[in-house]
């Protein structure tokens, strides 16, 4: 009998590691939307509005950096992260950048890896009490019960701030914003403590926000800035300088009213000129399009008027611009020229 | 018949390695096992690449750093100064804390909810049938965050119970339920509280020695001794008796407001509570399934047989089923032990500090760790359920029948 051998072939699949990828701009065209890291819910800041819109300051930023590299500030696909997972989305590359009232921190900056791209807002952390409880300063907060958002820099100032004032506190550890507004609301603590801004955020939303006090201490710093992997210099510019334009664009009286007529009719303002893109080659040095500033802005307004339709005092929010002003109106924002 | 004084060669082709089923078998090991090696260091050199890439370097020394953060359940000191590894020992011991006190919790639940749905009486089994299928059929989380919403909202704030408020303290005032846990006295041990507890010892000592005697007197002899009156005796005489010769060297400690919460006492966290409860009722309804099935595999001739013989059902159940019904139930009964020592990972939800939310969760996050927090917290509940399982074998093997 004939016999056929049959010798199955064995192939052995090639097993290349994940390439490393191309830049993140060029994967950001490729795809056609920016994923951006932006928190679970705080209103002002980022949160679904009732039309199940991202609506806040951090979805301005996102919106920002979409129209300056894809010309539309809507494709942006959001990604909301708690404290606990927002690092680990953008070091595994789920998301393009965080815009998520993250504070700047040598730790984060050197050891975890990250780059800021620039402070969009000086914080500092507060504690918000119920004005019923009858405290006036975070120094009568002795065997105080605080709720406190874990995987933050605040869960550190708050230990340090009680330490180094001697006084015991038992701390109540939670995930988001939501659940620790919802034990607050509760009493299940005495005071709640984050971020200034994400503590009138989240007393705008009370039903009687005047039953509630937020404490005069502020004990940190929290310079919360937009952040990108560290590596990819390119993509770091990109949202630095779009920060810087918005900053910019406030300062030199660039409004998103304005801005199509200012590029249209270029002025005899060269700095103005250079932004939009009507003088020199700013542009095509960040590998975007001549007038992609003028997409910011047109988009998102300036800094100020992002500041002002989110969370300025016209907003339940009401927060005052504070160390958020212009350096020229004796804030603290100060972008380097665009030259 | 010739007797073949050259029997065939033994020539070994190529080919018998796939037809020859006795080298196939062998063939298609060898393969899966290259296979299962390939892929496993594709896996770390991955690993290795990416950890390149991202510029991180893969080391320990965090562990030795100072935390930072707090913790509001240490079951040995700690403060904000304390490493990292003696935060993620401090979350190590809540964790197991919260294992046993659930473990122990879901047995007791388990073995009567089991036992009652197989009453004769229709509404008990109807009862437990329903605990049962509504338990074990909603997902844990639910059951944990829905205790814990309880435990907050219908509970009183401390601050209720000052002069004139709406609340007050239970069992004259040594029980405080507030919504942030509740208070019940602690004992505070002083000199000769040793001698104490080691008198306490001895007794149960004693009460085991008497009831293995009085077994044994009982086979020999037929007398009945009266073990629960004695053990009890044992229990309770010689330790209330060197209480008070040693002259009190325990006392309590009772909560008292103070402040903005209750002071001294022992404060028993919501986020223990929940978690506990949770996972007690939770695990109790599927350990309440298990013993009912250890039970109806026990014939129904050992019953009928017991009742021959005079035993009353009460002792029916005691003596004759449930011994036997045991061999069938531990096995199961150590995964579900594995199971809720592995839930109470859910403990993040209601703010309980186990080592998922120190370790796993606020130390990877300040530190960047995740790659080696990741891998010690799997060693963490690969131990823990490896030490639970050997434990429950060799009572498995104590249990199980004898085969000789």
């Amino acid at each position: 009998m004939k016999k056929t051998i049959l010798l199955g072939a064995l192939t052995v699949a090639g097993l290349a590691a994940t390439s490393v990828s191309a830049s993140t701009a060029d994967d950001v065209r490729a795809r056609g939307k920016l994923n951006c890291g932006v928190s679970t819910g705080l209103a002002g800041f980022a949160a679904p509005d009732a039309n199940g819109v991202w609506q806040g300051f951090d979805v301005d930023m996102c919106r920002a950096v979409a129209a300056a590299v894809l010309g539309d500030a809507t494709a942006v696909e959001f990604v909301p992260t708690t404290g606990q997972t927002r690092f680990t989305a953008l070091a595994s590359g789920e998301v393009d950048m965080l815009a998520r009232n993250t504070t700047w921190t040598f730790s984060r900056d050197v050891d975890l890896k990250f780059e800021f791209a620039g402070t969009n807002y000086y914080d500092g952390q507060g504690f918000m009490v119920p004005k019923a409880l009858g405290v006036t300063s975070a120094k009568d907060l002795d065997g105080a019960t605080v709720c406190i958002q874990t995987g933050t820099t605040t869960e550190l100032n708050l230990a340090d701030f009680f330490r180094s004032n001697n006084i015991s506190y038992e701390p109540v550890p939670i995930e988001t914003n939501a659940e620790a507004l919802q034990q607050y609301g509760a009493g299940a603590c005495d005071a709640y403590t984050t971020d200034a801004s994400g503590l009138a955020a989240s007393r705008a939303t009370f039903d009687n926000p005047g039953d509630h006090i937020v404490l005069p201490e502020i004990i940190s710093k929290e310079p919360l800035a937009p952040l990108v992997r560290h590596g990819d210099n390119e993509w770091g510019d990109i949202v630095r300088w779009t920060l810087n334009a918005m900053i910019t664009a406030e300062e030199l009286g660039v409004t998103s009213a304005n801005v199509a007529e200012m590029a249209a009719a270029p002025g005899d303002n060269p700095e103005i000129n250079r932004l939009l893109g009507t003088e020199g080659e700013l542009g095509a040095m960040l590998g975007l399009s001549s007038d992609w500033a003028v997409k910011v802005i047109a988009a998102g307004g300036n800094y100020g008027e992002s500041f002002e339709r989110n969370i300025g005092s016209s907003t339940p929010i009401g927060l005052a611009r504070g160390l958020n002003a212009l350096w020229t109106n004796g804030g603290l924002l100060y972008s380097p020229p665009f030259r | 018949m010739t007797i073949s004084d050259n029997p065939p060669k033994d020539s070994f082709r190529l080919s018998q390695l796939l037809y020859d089923t006795r080298y196939r078998s062998m063939t298609i090991q060898v393969i899966a096992f290259i296979l299962l090696m390939l892929s496993l260091s594709w896996l770390v050199s991955n690993t290795v690449q990416n950890l390149q890439a991202l510029g991180k370097d893969f080391n320990f020394g965090f562990l030795s750093q100072p935390a930072g953060y707090d913790i509001n359940q240490r079951i040995i000191d700690y403060d904000s100064q304390s490493s990292h590894g003696r935060a993620a020992i401090v979350g190590m011991l809540n964790t197991i804390l919260v294992a046993f006190l659930g473990c122990a919790v879901a047995t007791v639940i388990g073995v009567l909810v089991g036992v009652l749905r197989l009453s004769k009486n229709w509404v008990v089994s109807r009862l437990m049938a329903v605990y049962v299928e509504a338990l074990r059929n909603v997902p844990l989380l639910l059951w944990i965050v829905v205790i814990f919403a309880l435990m907050t909202e219908a509970t009183p704030q401390p601050r209720d119970f000052r002069e004139g408020g709406s609340a007050s303290m239970l069992f004259g005032d040594t029980v405080a339920i507030t919504n942030r846990g509740v208070f019940i006295p602690k004992p505070i041990w002083h000199d000769g509280s040793l001698i104490l507890a080691a008198v306490f010892v001895l007794s149960l000592v004693g009460i085991w020695a008497f009831r293995r005697y009085a077994r044994k007197r009982q086979e020999q002899t037929g007398d009945i001794l009266p073990v629960l009156w004695i053990s009890l005796g044992l229990f309770f005489v010689p330790t209330i008796l060197f209480y008070f010769l040693l002259g009190r060297p325990v006392t309590l400690e009772y909560p008292e407001l103070g402040g903005f919460n209750f002071q001294g006492g022992l404060q028993v966290r919501n986020s223990l509570i929940a978690l506990w409860f949770a996972l007690s009722i939770y695990t109790g309804a599927f350990i309440a399934e298990i013993v009912r099935a250890g039970i109806l595999a026990v014939s129904k001739g050992q019953t009928e047989a017991a009742f021959a013989l005079g035993l009353r059902p009460n002792r029916t159940m005691n003596l004759v089923i449930l011994p036997q019904a045991m061999r069938v139930i531990i096995p199961p009964l150590i995964s579900q032990y594995l199971n809720l020592t592995k839930n109470s990972s859910l403990a993040i939800a209601v703010g309980y500090m186990d080592v998922r939310a120190t370790l796993g969760g606020i130390t990877i996050n300040q530190t960047g760790r995740e790659l080696e927090g990741m891998l010690l917290l799997g060693l963490f509940y690969l131990t823990a359920s490896l030490a639970i399982s050997s434990v429950m074998n060799v009572y498995n093997n104590r249990m199980k029948l004898k085969e000789r």
